[in-house]
């Protein structure tokens, strides 16, 4: 038992000393892909390809999503392993409270601008 | 007593090994990400208020008016080539090559300029066309935006400079590789609200 536990906390001191710096191919790889990942909603919006404002917006937030998904992984190196798994919790944490923070201003001020519409009867209201 | 031996012997273990973080400075990584995160909040409330005011013309210009997309393009290449070029600069620190490190920090260097001056020409571009910041809310919140965007990429930029400096009195020590990844997440973290930038701003602006 006491062996094993000396095993897993050298493991330990050694994924911590070993900085991941990432690799030319990994670099490369994943600026292919940002290349890509950009210019294909810059073309759709300029050509206007998909000839449907709602598509274009669909298809131009899912590039970036998947662009977004790309640098954290070739740049910034996010894995589960890192730090025990930290930085993936912050940034569970962090992401949540931006889709409630996203999601709750956009929802509330979208109903607050659709009741405060010039025409909707306010001398009726309470 | 076999037992009782066995776990001071743990106890002891553990409290050289805790002592070694705290002296190799290994937490600092994660101190960093952590205060990435908070960034990443503030840029998603402006972002929210922007979601919230970038409709809000005041009989004013419209993005379509306004914004260019080439010079958006050209921009977020930029920025994009400065990433790659900060990533090459941190393979080079990896083989202990100071040299041809410094040259890539300043490669990325340039870059991260070319983009700030890209953004400064399209804000006086757009100032001179009477979009100011006071003119719509729309404008207000594009301003804050992008400009608090643009002055993270300032001071990464003044970070660069100070920390060249420090590598070429000091050479690459443990503590300015430290930095040196510290500035390479800060990097790559704009180089991602980047995205949201021309994805929410610009390209869905043009789409309005």
């Amino acid at each position: 038992m006491s062996a094993g536990h000396h095993a897993d906390t050298k493991e330990h001191g050694h994924a911590d000393h070993g900085v991941d710096h990432g690799t030319l191919r990994g670099y490369l790889t994943g600026f292919g892909l940002s290349v890509v990942l950009t210019a294909i909603p810059f073309w759709l919006v300029m050509s206007n390809a998909l000839g449907n404002q709602m598509a274009s917006a669909i298809a131009i937030m899912a590039f970036a999503v998947v662009q977004i998904v790309v640098h954290m992984v070739f740049f910034l190196h996010m894995n589960t392993r890192s730090e025990s798994g930290w930085t993936m919790m912050a940034l569970i944490f962090t992401l949540i409270l931006v889709v409630i923070a996203l999601t709750g201003s956009l929802w509330v001020m979208y109903h607050l601008n659709i009741n405060m519409m010039p025409g909707h009867d306010m001398s009726q209201m309470p | 007593m076999d037992l009782a031996h066995d776990v001071s012997d743990d106890t002891i273990f553990h409290l050289e090994d805790d002592h070694g973080h705290a002296e190799s400075g290994s937490s600092t990584m994660l101190g960093f990400w952590i205060y990435l995160m908070s960034d990443c909040l503030i840029f998603a409330m402006l972002f929210a208020v922007y979601g919230v005011l970038g409709g809000n013309y005041a009989a004013g210009p419209a993005p379509k008016d306004l914004f260019d997309l080439p010079l958006v393009a050209l921009n977020t290449t930029m920025l994009l080539l400065s990433s790659i070029t900060y990533g090459f600069a941190i393979l080079e620190m990896a083989k202990g090559r100071v040299r041809s490190m410094q040259m890539w920090l300043v490669i990325t260097g340039l870059f991260g300029l070319a983009f700030l001056g890209i953004e400064l020409y399209e804000f006086a571009h757009l100032i001179h066309e009477g979009a100011t910041p006071q003119r719509s809310g729309f404008l207000s919140s594009f301003f804050t935006l992008v400009g608090t965007h643009g002055l993270h990429v300032t001071f990464g930029l003044v970070w660069l400079v100070v920390l060249m400096v420090q590598v070429s009195r000091h050479g690459l020590i443990a503590a300015n590789q430290r930095r040196l990844m510290c500035l390479s997440m800060f990097w790559h973290f704009l180089d991602v609200i980047w995205i949201g930038v021309f994805t929410f701003v610009y390209l869905m602006g043009m789409l309005r």
